[in-house]
């Protein structure tokens, strides 16, 4: 006779739970859905806070040090709130190349803050990126997720001002 | 699926595009959609609608010179036009069947002269996210012509024939590679598309899943056949998410299709692919720490042998391959291998996708034979460097590469060939520089992106390369001495040779590559304290004149 799995309770009433509980589904709660899980509850979110991180370890039958030893390894997950908007400038090489240290250094200089954290009103998220692909159109930005091309520093400097001021 | 109902299939798509006199593409890949060629998709469509003449806007993938965009191509007049406005849309559609809009520069400066595509032969031309249209350009013969009709064993041998290698970086035989999966014995083999592509400055992967997906699901059905896999991954970054919606529509489609699922083409075979997300770590491209990814876990690799071939996923048999290497198999069943081998040089067959970035004219995505020069490429086809400025050197291979200086122009493309220079072919990245560039600030930027991404589990890479970045960093800023540069090639040496995978092993090469080329430059920083470039800000330095009396700052 299979052993009753005893699976934890959704952490909220919160809908997007479920949505997290739908993957692991899909995946038949299986070990290996430990990082498309993680990836649902980030795009669900926005990032994984520790309660998540216990719910999806415990659910998945993964140890937490083995969960949060895999959130720290990617660069792509987050430990702490977006900010309202989010800046990543693309550090790949045909950007730095194009001088998107510059950009970095002009942005870290504007919003008061460190490449990875948030301005202390919440509004702005600023990050780098690896390389976003969009090569073609170097020095790339995104905001909010939008991909801007051969951008300069001025018109940057513009739109984070506008958001500030929001 | 059987070869009657595909030609049916083809038939119909081909009847369906007969029914107009003109197609106008507009390119939605990642670099035209960010100028907004959504926009100018729609306007082009309200003008066709109304003009009288048997027209057909079309979305689709790249077209390669992403500096132009918004990019538009007119067939059958196979007319490009750049930098397309909503504006134009009317011009546009009144030209058709007419003399082109001269404003728009319809030859695009020649960029096109002198490629020759086969990964990229539908990019352009079809519509991503239409499978019809994609067996309408001969899609998917391949795979029934290599179920239906050939053995396992021919499939490999036409591989074999074609002389293909990996395009993923390495260039190891891919029909090699096959025959070995093929011949261990296991109940399940799987087979993994390496679509993890990390290297700073290259897009190739990203533009051929976003324009022609079902090409790289086609080329995984057919290698599983061969090798006898029955499930397949497609690794794919998190951070092309355009690239991950088509495949997961294309994916779809090829199931409803009948070309993945039970019984393909009516027979034993089965086949099925799942797309995995990767989450930002440049070793996963490390095929034993993809491997890891996909089972869930951190991506940290491990020694080899054994190879994914005898023990990979879930410790089955695996066979992986990059995007642009399943990105050729279908072509090569369809033409055969001698085709395939007619084109390239004696030991690298073919054609190879670049991604030309960087201080040039023309920047986007080329498919050339392998053999032609990079003075071809870079001042032929990209137009050289632009505003005035010198050319110094070209880097391939991203962080594993090198920089190549002006004497290695005449050089023709091959795997060989990059490596004897000191730089290798990598996944095709190809960024140009100028005499702006600081040639110790960039291997320093390849050192830093090295240190950072090391994942940490062997030594000589873990650490090796924080001091090589430090010593680095010592020299940009005119504070480092001839000891300090005798220990980091002593330290490129160590590392190079002790790394447990690719990552570590190559971490050197930039380092290595322009010490070879350009050690005047570390030197005019140790010893005269000056950055020839004009990069670096040396304390005490006043921009790039020498100095008068250098001095030792630390012993």
């Amino acid at each position: 006779m299979p052993l009753a799995v005893e699976r934890p309770p959704l952490p909220s009433e919160d809908k997007r739970w479920r949505i997290v509980n739908g993957t692991m589904r899909k995946h038949g709660y299986s070990r290996n859905a430990l990082i498309e899980t993680l990836h649902t509850v980030q795009s669900s979110f926005g990032y994984l806070d520790e309660p998540s991180i216990k719910f999806v370890a415990k659910s998945l039958r993964v140890p937490l040090s083995q969960a949060y030893g895999v959130v720290t390894f990617y660069h792509f997950f987050s430990l702490k709130p977006p900010g309202k908007h989010t800046c990543t400038v693309c550090l790949g090489t045909a950007c730095y190349i194009k001088g998107s240290d510059k950009l970095v250094a002009e942005t870290e200089k504007l919003l008061g803050i460190k490449a990875g954290q948030t301005t202390a009103d919440g509004e702005v998220s600023f990050t780098t990126a690896r390389c976003v692909g969009a090569c073609g159109r170097a020095p790339v930005v995104l905001l909010d997720g939008e991909l801007s091309g051969q951008i300069e520093g001025a018109e940057l400097k513009a739109q984070l001002e506008r958001w500030r001021q929001a | 699926m059987n070869a009657e109902e595909l030609q049916q299939l083809a038939t119909e798509a081909q009847e369906e595009r007969a029914q107009f006199d003109y197609e106008v593409n507009v390119c939605m890949g990642t670099g035209c959609l960010s100028q907004h060629s959504d926009k100018v998709k729609t306007a082009l469509e309200k003008e066709a609608e109304g003009c009288g003449k048997k027209c057909h806007v079309r979305r689709t993938g790249c077209m390669g010179l992403c500096a132009a965009g918004p990019l538009v191509l007119v067939e059958p007049a196979e007319t490009r036009y750049g930098h397309v406005h909503e504006a134009d849309a009317q011009e546009i559609v009144a030209a058709l069947g007419a003399k082109p809009v001269a404003r728009l520069d319809p030859q695009l400066g020649g960029y096109f002269d002198g490629q020759q595509h086969v990964v990229l032969e539908n990019s352009g031309h079809i519509d991503p996210e239409k499978i019809e249209e994609y067996v309408a350009r001969g899609g998917y013969e391949a795979l029934v012509k290599a179920v239906t009709e050939m053995s396992p064993a021919q499939v490999i041998e036409q591989i074999m024939k074609s002389g293909l290698r990996g395009r993923g970086g390495g260039g190891y035989p891919t029909g090699l590679k096959w025959d070995t999966v093929a011949k261990v014995k296991g109940a399940q083999k799987y087979v993994i598309c390496n679509g993890d592509e990390g290297d700073p400055g290259a897009f190739m992967d990203r533009s051929v899943l976003e324009s022609d997906p079902q090409r790289v699901i086609e080329g995984m059905a057919i290698a599983a056949y061969a090798i006898g896999a029955s499930k397949g991954y497609i690794y794919v970054r998190a951070e092309y998410p355009l690239a991950v919606q088509r495949l997961t529509v294309a994916i779809q489609q090829a199931r409803r299709r009948s070309f993945l699922g039970n019984g393909i083409c009516e027979t034993q075979f089965s086949f099925d692919i799942d797309i995995r997300l990767g989450a930002g770590a440049f070793v996963c491209g490390e095929e034993t720490a993809l491997i890891a990814s996909i089972e869930g876990k951190r991506g940290t690799p491990r020694p080899r042998p054994p190879y994914p071939a005898v023990s990979g996923l879930w410790g089955a048999p695996t066979l992986i391959n990059n995007v642009e290497t399943f990105a050729n198999v279908a072509p090569v069943i369809r033409k055969g291998g001698e085709w395939f081998a007619g084109m390239g040089t004696a030991r690298s067959k073919g054609t190879k996708v670049f991604a030309l970035t960087g201080k040039i004219e023309r920047t986007g995505l080329v498919e050339v034979p392998m053999g032609m020069t990079l003075r071809q490429i870079i001042f032929g086809i990209g137009g050289g460097v632009p505003d005035g400025h010198k050319f110094k050197a070209v880097q391939t291979g991203g962080p594993s590469g090198g920089c190549l200086p002006e004497e290695h122009l005449d050089l023709s493309i091959s795997y060989d060939a990059l490596i004897t220079a000191g730089s290798m072919m990598g996944s095709g990245g190809m960024i140009v520089m100028d005499d702006t560039s600081c040639m110790v600030s960039v291997a320093r930027f390849f050192m830093e992106f090295c240190m950072t991404e090391s994942c940490g589990k062997c030594v000589p890479c873990r650490a090796g390369t924080v001091q090589m970045y430090e010593l680095l960093t010592k020299i940009c800023q005119g504070e480092a001495t001839r000891r300090d540069l005798a220990k980091l090639e002593e330290l490129c040496e160590v590392v190079g040779a002790t790394s447990l995978c690719g990552l570590g092993q190559t971490a050197p090469n930039p380092v290595l590559s322009t010490l070879r080329y350009f050690r005047h430059e570390y030197l005019a920083h140790i010893d005269e304290k000056r950055c020839p470039a004009g990069v670096c800000e040396i304390h005490g330095a006043q921009g790039p004149a020498p100095e008068a009396a250098p001095t030792e700052v630390h012993a």
